[in-house]
């Protein structure tokens, strides 16, 4: 089988400064790829050129799509790049607020991307909805209230659960957990876990936490200004790191 | 200043020209919402200027004019934007709507049904529908480009969530000619039905926000909605208190200070007209 996502020499700059360059990799279906390294090295970069968000300098991203058809990304009309991203694919931002209408009852949330693809029976709706909910763990109960009276590991979940409902193939995460408490941060990865397991989800996470890459990640890429210094199994990267930079990530961290 | 010294219906010829080539292509492309150069008139925006401005566009000296404001021809909005026109284009005026051949209206869409020798204009404040989940335009026009409509239907779930049936009774959301999603001005979701497959040409001015958008003759006008919660229009338990009529769209008027209420027909010359055929309640 082909891969899901292939990168191939992206590299994007802003104006003289480079925000990421020359990274070429393979995602294949299930597979879970960390992107790690310290801030400014170029994670969320590389992210949103992956995801389409913006347009890399160079290099193409090609994805497969349902159907079996290989696109570039570039290559797609408009509406398909947007059709993809609200149905194969999920965006999980670091900040819910990015990511959720707050404006909204949390089962609005949940059900806009149904409605998106044409779903029209609010009954229908509310329960893909709630199932969803308590699949991320939120109580069937809070479908109605707002994002804002949710505590800030559940806005993560409901943003999770926003983007599961249409069954997506790839999800994008940049730095799933930042922000939030350390037993809220573990219940979080837990459940991130589980779901990729049992959807065989893809998933590229972007984090400069290495606990984060270990738990969730089977393969991982270490960015430094700009560039993928070392990428590699996970276990053995964190394991037997080759990269001098990544000597100092490993033992400045995981040893605490 | 004195009339006379105003070029007919107040604009001059080469801004009615480009409000006309703006009003062509926005029936061309029934409910899409065409930008244009939007003017200055001698009124406020809150008064409707997009309104006049359509209506000064395609007035000719042979028309008769009805404005109304609410359903009512005697509110001060309507009478003023009367006035105006009066004095700028000396047309005759009424207040039937079966004898207008343009009526400009705000709130409202006359009970008498509309023949395809009129046109009506109605005033626009707000007119993107999509405003309200997304406040960036560069990303409303994309959405509708891409008939991206999902958000549409996030508010009316967000309704029925709150509220437990479609709250919204205004401004009421609708689809044009199967393509555009369209915000069909303040006027009461009970006078949508009256939208869809009307032989009057329709068009919409908003001045503030520079747009004009038109439906068409017998163009499909389709209110959003549910198929476990169709779209349904307001009811009244008791008709009008002056007429009897069960068919119009009521106010509720408060008769004196010890909160004694009854409900009447908002649009005041189909009542009256009902009165002048000896209907009673
Ligand atoms: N919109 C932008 N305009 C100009 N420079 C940018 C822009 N976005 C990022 N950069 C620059 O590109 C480089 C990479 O930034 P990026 O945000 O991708 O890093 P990061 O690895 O995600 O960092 P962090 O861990 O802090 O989120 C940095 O030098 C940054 O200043
Ligand atoms: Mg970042």
């Amino acid at each position: 089988m082909s891969p899901l996502l292939s990168a191939q020499g992206i590299g994007k700059t802003y104006g003289t400064r480079t925000g990421c360059r020359d990274i070429s990799f393979e995602l294949h279906a299930g597979e879970v790829l960390a992107i790690v390294g310290e801030s400014g090295s170029g994670k969320t970069t590389l992210l949103r050129c992956l995801s389409g968000h913006i347009e890399p300098t160079v290099g193409r991203v090609s994805y497969r799509m349902r159907d079996g058809r290989v696109l570039c990304l570039t290559d797609m009309s408009e509406a398909e790049r947007r059709l993809l991203m609200r149905t194969d694919w999920g965006f999980v931002h670091q900040d819910a607020r990015e990511g959720l209408r707050m404006g909204v009852s949390a089962g609005a949330n949940v059900g806009e991307r149904l409605m998106a693809v044409g779903a029209r029976h609010y009954g229908n709706i509310r329960a893909a909805a709630e199932d969803w909910l308590a699949r991320v763990e939120i109580p069937g109960e809070r479908v109605d209230d707002s994002p804002w009276a949710y505590s800030g590991g559940m806005r993560q979940r409901l943003q999770i659960a926003r983007n599961l409902v249409t069954e997506p193939r790839l999800v994008f995460m940049d730095e799933p957990t930042g922000g939030l408490d350390v037993s809220v941060q573990a219940r979080l990865l837990d459940l991130i876990r589980g779901l990729v397991r049992r959807l065989n989800l893809a998933a590229i996470v972007v984090t400069h936490d290495l606990a984060v890459a270990r738990l969730l990640s089977s393969r991982m890429m270490v960015m430094q200004q700009g560039q993928v210094i070392e990428t590699g199994l996970t276990d053995q990267v964190l394991e037997d790191p080759q990269a001098p930079y990544t000597q100092l990530l490993v033992s400045s961290v995981l040893q605490v | 200043m004195t009339a006379q010294s105003y070029n007919f219906a107040y604009l001059n010829e080469q801004t009615k020209r480009m409000i006309r080539r703006a009003i062509l292509k926005a029936v061309a492309i029934p409910g899409y919402q065409v930008p244009f150069a939007s003017r200055e008139m001698p009124m406020p925006y809150g008064w409707g200027t997009g309104g006049v401005q359509v209506t000064a566009a395609i007035l000719t000296p042979d028309d008769t004019l009805k404005v109304i404001d609410q359903g009512a021809d005697d509110t001060t909005n309507a009478v003023s934007i009367r006035k105006f026109f009066e004095k700028t284009a000396g047309v005759p005026t009424t207040e039937r709507t079966g004898e207008a051949s343009i009526i400009q209206t705000r709130h409202r869409i006359p009970e008498k049904a509309l023949r395809d020798d009129q046109i009506i204009v109605f005033q626009v404040p707000i007119p993107e529908p999509l405003r309200f989940l997304e406040p960036r335009e560069t990303e409303t026009r994309k959405m509708h480009a891409l008939e991206e409509y999902g958000v549409m239907h996030v508010k009316l779930y967000e309704d029925i969530a709150r509220y437990g049936q479609i709250a919204t009774t205004y401004a009421y959301p609708a689809k044009v000619g199967d393509r555009y999603v369209f915000d069909p001005s303040p006027i009461p979701k009970f006078d949508n039905p009256k939208l869809d497959d009307c032989p009057a040409l329709q068009l919409f001015g908003a001045g503030r926000e520079k747009r004009i958008y038109a439906v068409p003759p017998h163009t499909k006008v389709k209110s959003l909605d549910f198929e476990d919660h169709p779209f349904e229009v307001q009811r009244w338990d008791e008709p009008c208190a002056i007429c009897g009529s069960r068919e119009s769209f009521l106010d509720e008027i408060v008769t004196d200070d010890k909160g004694s209420r009854m409900f009447v027909c908002s649009d005041t010359d189909y009542c009256a007209e009902r009165q002048r055929a000896g209907a009673r309640p």
